[in-house]
């Protein structure tokens, strides 16, 4: 088979258990089209010797009762993977190999899948256009000289490119499901408490979340069932109780109550964004759901709100790396003069200016006005929701504001570049699910993408409704392979 | 309100990021530029508002005071940018 790379995960694992293709085969095919690829920066750290002699070992005793059988997969370097380096994008974790795996790629490794290698991503996944990676900007399959979005870039890139069949990604104020938008595929960022964060790198940890992010909705929510997992390790972690929701996937959306929130009608939205989400409007009752106007009042605040407690939550996380337990250091004359030298060397500029504005807000003197008042307002917010969901069962909404812009576009103007998550922001903040699906093209071609947010805990209705609109929208993504 | 070049020199010394005065300038820049913009919340009123500390409304879980991992220094050094067999070594503290 030579057109191995372009099958979708279900049947590459229906065509190995099967036996019509070997893990071997199908491994060496990734492993070939991610290696002519290299002009996307995908990758951060490739592993494909291992990967192969992984798929060999597989095949000699395949294990085919497992959900991902000698499938193999690329993930965001900001997952520890153990004996395996683990960047987040920084030269301050430049030479950092863990001695630990984290939960959520312990579990996909549970289920037969083979890890090729760690992906790119914004610097501690501070970015909305893989533009802050120590390790160089994403190329977007999608145009040369695109960024891939951010902060998952590498992940989004080499899902729609076919370097690997899904990846999982990590969203802490929409960096899944913005660059799923970007690239013209599907990314879910799942309900606060989901998945663990075990092993993962923190930025913010009262929003981190790890998600899947595939090239159609059914992978996605196959993903999403083997890393969502109660676990001990995260002390946020939530014990609930999960679906199987691939198997539980269905069209049958008649009914459901979808809201439309008329404050996401942000000043100076493109029409082609009004236009997809009109749109999607229409696909939503063609599936049968029911159409309700909503309000969610305090949207324009959110993403004032997240750039307190993000940068404050990081300033924090980011306190650890000091040049002493693990990591680069760069010397100093004494021990303060060696954190500061290290801390300054280190870290990218935009890290540094969020650690910044995190010690900020956080300092003596403006807690409460800054800090105290952001935790008030995120209140507000998530009230808002709660609100909505007494009259309706999901809400939809575009992904982004734009579709990918060009990179170097937006790198000087910091308050631009977080003008990108405004429609994805306020579900981190209220630790609710959101799913970007591809929608449509805009002028230039390029793929747009409609979230669909629901009620925590509820992936279910929202894989369902995204499921049903994949089939009315029959999204098709224009790859010409223009870097091979 | 506005960040003046003393207010960056006195977060880059909380933050433990030297910053030279190139640098520091263009600091002063995009925070002043970032906080217009986070200011807007002062226009909403909170008073009376619970600020939200976690977004999962369920109460921590409570386990075993028990040790799982058994001796973990070699793994815990293993990263160490120096090290002196079972110590991490740092510039001279007491003189």
């Amino acid at each position: 088979m030579s057109d191995i790379t372009k099958q979708a995960l279900s049947e590459l694992v229906e065509n190995i258990k099967s036996k019509k293709l070997s893990s071997s085969e199908v491994t060496k095919a990734f492993v070939e089209r991610s290696e002519k690829s290299k002009e996307l920066n995908a990758y951060i750290t490739e592993d494909y010797t291992n990967a192969l002699n992984k798929a060999k070992k597989f095949d000699e005793k395949p294990n085919l009762d497992l959900k991902l059988p000698g499938i193999p997969m690329a993930v965001k370097d900001l997952f520890c993977t153990k004996n395996l380096r683990t960047t987040a994008g920084s030269k301050i974790l430049n030479n950092f190999v863990p001695t630990y795996e984290s939960t959520v790629t312990q579990n996909i490794w549970n289920e037969g899948a083979i890890l090729m290698g760690k992906l790119n991503c914004d610097e501690f996944a501070m970015g909305s256009s893989n533009e802050t990676s120590f390790f160089g900007n994403v190329q977007n399959p999608i145009d040369k000289n695109l960024v891939p979005g951010g902060s998952s870039g590498g992940s989004s890139s080499a899902v729609a490119a076919q370097l690997t069949p899904i990846t999982i990604g990590t969203d802490t104020g929409g960096s899944i499901r913005q660059p799923a938008s970007f690239t013209g595929t599907v990314g879910l960022k799942p309900t606060y408490g989901s998945c663990s964060r075990y092993g993962i790198v923190a930025f913010a940890s009262s929003l981190d979340q790890a998600g899947p992010m595939a090239q159609n909705v059914k992978d996605c929510a196959l993903l999403h069932e083997i890393i969502s997992t109660y676990d001990e390790k995260d002390s946020t972690s939530i014990d609930f109780k999960r679906n199987e929701y691939s198997k539980e996937l269905t069209k049958d959306i008649k009914g459901k109550k979808i809201g439309i929130p008329k404050e996401y009608r942000v000043d100076g939205m493109p029409k082609e964004i009004e236009d997809l989400w009109k749109k999607g409007i229409e696909y939503a009752k063609d599936c049968g759901a029911e159409i309700i106007d909503i309000s969610l009042p305090h949207t324009n605040y959110a993403l004032p709100t997240y750039y307190i407690v993000a940068p404050a939550e990081a300033s924090s996380n980011l306190a650890r790396y000091d040049g002493v337990k693990y990591g680069f250091r760069a010397e100093g004359e004494n021990l303060i003069d060696m954190y500061e030298k290290t801390r300054s060397e280190g870290f990218g500029a935009e890290v540094q200016r969020r650690i910044m504005i995190g010690t900020y807000v956080l300092s003596s003197g403006y807690y409460d006005a800054y800090y105290l008042k952001a935790q008030k307002v995120r209140k507000l917010i998530k009230n808002d929701f709660d609100e909505a969901y007494k009259k309706v069962d999901a809400i939809l909404t575009p992904s982004t504001p734009s579709s990918a812009f060009k990179i170097g576009e937006k790198t000087n103007d910091p308050v631009s570049m977080y003008l990108n998550d405004i429609f994805t922001v306020p579900v981190n903040l209220a630790g609710l699910p959101g799913i970007s699906i591809p929608a449509g093209h805009d002028a230039k071609g390029y793929p747009l993408g409609l979230q669909i947010i629901g009620k925590a805990f509820d992936e279910q209705n929202i894989l369902n409704i995204a499921y049903a609109m994949e089939e009315k929208i029959n999204f098709k993504n224009n790859i010409s392979d223009w870097w091979i | 309100m506005s960040i003046d070049l003393k207010t960056i020199k006195h977060i880059s010394k909380l933050s433990r990021i030297s910053v030279d005065e190139k640098k520091a300038e263009k600091l002063v820049g995009d925070l002043n530029s970032i906080f217009d913009f986070i200011e807007k919340l002062n226009k909403l009123k909170t008073d009376n508002v619970e600020p939200l500390t976690s977004v999962a409304e369920t109460t921590l879980k409570l386990r075993a005071d028990e040790v799982k991992s058994k001796n973990l220094r070699d793994q815990v050094i293993k990263n160490s940018p120096r090290e002196n067999e079972d110590y991490f070594v740092v510039p001279k503290v007491i003189e």
